[in-house]
């Protein structure tokens, strides 16, 4: 007998094109605990854990459930032997209620029909018996990310999970609403549910973890109790090396005004008001941040500082020209860079090639491209040079960047947005999902480019990235900027959290100082 | 044009507004289940033709209607259960799949016709039954009424029926639960074990049988023969309707009885004696402008 209740032992697997995802893992879990699963991205969690919902088989290893091999040819096998997951992106029907979400493909019958009644009841006595308090009847596409979140707890838990995959669960939190989910999972630990924990936040896992597996490059770095080690390092056990997350920013030297927002007001298609009157500025050489929950107009806002989204009302002003009517070129010959939040959707095309990519907004000026015949030899020279500066990991410039993993993307994406040195630089969500080595090297370049002058709008749900990089910050909340802090060093995360949440508002005397001339 | 009037504020008129939509409404019942589920079905129009045609002559054969009926609607299941496995299983695109269906049975019922009766343009040598009309008890007394809703074709009846079922599938039972799962979000579907492939094979099922029946309409009801290519857009009309209708059953279903009305308008501007081949055109127009307005609707939707 073993004190395990799962064993993943020695789990390799081997893709037909020959990545190696897994390398002889060996993954335990004790019953009742909660056990982070942490490394870079492109380390292997993902792949660990499709093979543990059953989503992939392994090419070599075994799992034993209570001492029992388990084969599993699909995720029905998974949920059928009471392992649930939480994928990072929701699977939810938006047009359905909680209920109909909770009880889909096991819906209560009464005849031929759902009995909606039923089901209601059941989600109700569910979300009661383990504190997940929601409105079973509520539309699903209506709620908030946190009580999504919820219905997929709920969903697995449902489905008689006894033991839960949450796949970076706090990636789309506030502070506030990852507190509320660690209360609910101690609560589920308590009532002897097993739960896996992905996470990249160090000091999430310190905080809600009662044992720690590091995997790196698809290895297994070691297993930890959380108490015995420190934040610094399974920071370092996770990259390999030593690393210095410290960014050096130069003094503040403000220059004019690159980026100017007056009165920009939008409502969407069914008439609510996405984005109410902002105004704001930002100076040559300063990063303002714009924090806040996903949802609260900041999309739409770089949309339409991206002219990807019509102007409705209020002006918008870069190096003092109107942009209402410039298209996308014209502005980019501005001196205009833009690191979108999707980089799969609108920073890649994943089926060019990396010097393709790297090259895609300058292909026709007359350095690469001569009476419209693209100069392959300067093209190169710029694109190895490039991958080079910028640590770009892959194996030729030649290659897909399709077959790059994130981090290495993303900084295509920002070698890119930054080689030419921009005038104004919006940058949403740079260093989402990407790792902390990568995110270290942008971050370095989005100070970098503020020393020398650029004007940067930072917009990102990661606080401490805000708090790290920013000289001005701004929270938005519900379409409008309800805080702004000019001096980072007074801010604490938990009074941002709380403006997020719009708990917490600025005097409009506070607010009216961003636009200082 | 006073004679027109009388025709068009005649209870015939009326009457012939169910007939005319009977065929359409099955055809847009059928659109609306496959794309609920996220599957759509382009040979909707191929389908119906060859129902038509198999009614025709199973009919013949059995001198049955019931049993040519019945052939018509298996007709329909099985073309739509080819669509199926080409798109689903081979991953055909549905879209070609669906073209390719059409060309068969345009060409194909030529060629069967031709073999079986030496005739190259209708089957009216073949001694076919049609599906009868029935009245309604009490309602058939009630003025008006009466003469607009009662003794209509049972398939008529059976397409309003259609409706309902349609509607009570999508909305109240598990199946319907997993079809707009799939529809909407295959990912979350697939999620909770529901069998993708399945749940759309049945969806195109149940589209090709309600067409089937609208096809059965066209040759035993309608009329009481079979002509080369009679279906004349009528699929394609029913793809349009549930286009406007969203994929809601009763808006659907409206949109089919406007298509039907201007279907009907057009019958009786040909029988006072209006360029036939000018009035004929009347509902495909209508279809067009239907969508143009539409279309130019989620247009500014989109823009805002």
């Amino acid at each position: 007998m073993s004190e395990y209740l799962l064993r993943m032992e020695d789990i390799s697997k081997i893709y037909p094109n020959g990545v190696v995802a897994n390398k002889n893992i060996n993954f335990r879990l004790k019953k009742g605990e909660i056990h982070a699963l942490l490394g870079e991205n492109g380390a292997g969690k993902s792949t660990l854990m499709k093979i543990l919902f059953g989503m992939e088989k392994p090419s070599s290893g075994k799992i034993f459930l209570n001492n029992e091999e388990l084969e599993m040819n699909s995720s029905k096998d998974a949920i059928a032997k009471g392992i649930g997951m939480v994928h990072q992106h929701f699977t939810l029907i938006d047009s359905f209620t909680v209920a109909q979400n909770v009880t889909l493909g096991i819906e209560p019958k009464k005849g031929f029909f759902v009995n909606e009644e039923e089901a209601i009841k059941f989600t109700k006595e569910l979300s009661d018996k383990y504190k997940l308090y929601i409105d079973p009847k509520a539309i699903t596409g209506t709620l908030p990310v946190g009580l999504k979140q919820k219905i997929e707890i709920l969903k697995a838990l449902a489905r008689g999970a006894k033991i839960l995959i949450l796949d970076e669960p706090t990636a789309v939190l506030t502070p506030q609403e990852t507190e509320q989910l660690f209360a609910e999972l101690i609560n589920l630990k308590n009532q002897g549910h097993t739960i896996i924990f992905i996470s990249h936040k160090i000091r999430e896992v310190k905080e809600i973890s009662d044992r720690i597996t590091i995997l790196r490059n698809g290895c297994q770095v070691g297993e930890f109790l959380t108490n015995e080690v420190t934040e610094q390092e399974i920071s370092n056990k996770i990259v390999g090396w030593k690393i210095d997350s410290k960014v050096e920013k130069k003094e503040l030297k403000e220059g004019e005004v690159r980026i100017r927002v007056k009165n920009l007001s939008y409502t969407s298609k069914d008439k609510s008001p996405i984005l109410k009157d902002l105004s704001f500025i930002v100076r040559a050489g300063t990063i303002f941040g714009i924090a806040g929950v996903q949802g609260n107009g900041q999309t739409e806002l770089v949309e339409i500082l991206t002219k990807t989204r019509n102007i409705q009302n209020g002006t918008i002003e870069i190096n003092g020209v109107d942009i209402r009517n410039l298209n996308i070129k014209t502005l980019r010959d501005l001196g205009y860079s833009y690191i979108p939040e999707d980089r799969m959707l609108k920073g890649v095309a994943s089926n060019a090639s990396v010097s393709e990519n790297l090259i895609s907004d300058e292909y026709d000026s007359p350095k690469l491209c001569k009476k419209s015949i693209l100069r392959k030899g300067e093209i190169s020279k710029l694109a190895k040079s490039l991958v080079k500066q910028y640590s770009i990991k892959c194996s030729g410039i030649e290659a897909k960047v399709g077959s790059l993993s994130g981090g290495n993307i993303q900084k295509i994406v920002v070698a890119r947005e930054c080689k030419n040195i921009p005038k104004v630089l919006i940058a949403e969500q740079p260093t989402r999902g990407v790792d902390i080595g990568a995110a270290n090297i942008i971050h370095r370049e989005l100070v970098k480019l503020r020393d020398e002058g650029c004007a940067i709008l930072l917009v990102s749900a990661d606080l401490s990235e805000l708090m790290k990089l920013c000289d001005r910050l701004a929270v938005m909340y519900e379409g409008e900027i309800v805080a702004y802090f000019d001096d980072l060093s007074q801010v604490t995360e938990s009074e941002l959290g709380l403006c997020m949440l719009g708990a917490k508002k600025h005097a409009p005397e506070q607010i009216g100082r961003m636009l200082y001339e | 044009m006073s004679k027109f009037l009388d025709i068009i504020l005649s209870t015939q008129f009326f009457y012939s507004i169910f007939r005319v939509t009977t065929p359409i409404l099955f055809a847009s019942m059928g659109a609306v289940v496959a794309n609920t589920a996220g599957v759509p079905n382009i040979g909707i129009e191929g389908i119906m033709l060859i129902a038509a045609f198999t009614g025709v002559f199973v009919s013949a054969a059995t001198q049955s209607a019931a049993i040519g009926l019945l052939g018509a609607a298996l007709s329909g299941i099985l073309l739509a259960g080819l669509l199926a496995f080409f798109t689903l299983y081979y991953r055909t695109n549905p879209i070609l799949g669906g073209i390719a269906i059409n060309s068969l049975a345009s060409g194909g019922t030529i060629f069967l016709l031709y073999l079986f009766t030496g005739d190259k343009g209708s089957a009216t040598s073949v001694a076919s039954k049609v599906v009868s009309e029935i009245n309604i008890l009490i309602i058939r007394d009630i003025p008006v009424i009466g003469e607009i809703i009662s003794g209509h074709n049972i398939l008529t009846y059976l397409s309003l029926l259609s409706v309902v079922f349609v509607y009570v599938l999508i909305k109240k039972t598990p199946l319907g639960h997993h079809l707009r799962a799939v529809g909407e979000s295959k990912n979350a579907a697939e999620s909770v074990g529901i069998n993708v492939n399945r749940v759309k094979l049945i969806a195109l099922l149940i589209s090709g049988l309600l067409a089937g029946l609208g096809g059965a309409f066209m040759s035993m009801g309608y009329v009481s023969t079979f002509s080369r290519d009679m279906v004349s857009g009528r699929g394609w009309i029913a793809i349009a309707a549930e286009a406007m209708g969203k994929t809601n059953p009763i808006a659907t279903a409206v949109t089919s009885l406007l298509f039907g009305a201007s279907d009907a308008i057009s019958n009786a501007a040909a029988a006072v004696g209006w360029a036939s081949d000018l009035v004929r055109t009347i509902p495909y127009i209508a279809t067009i402008i239907g969508l143009l307005i539409f279309s130019a609707r989620e247009l500014k939707k989109a823009r805002l």
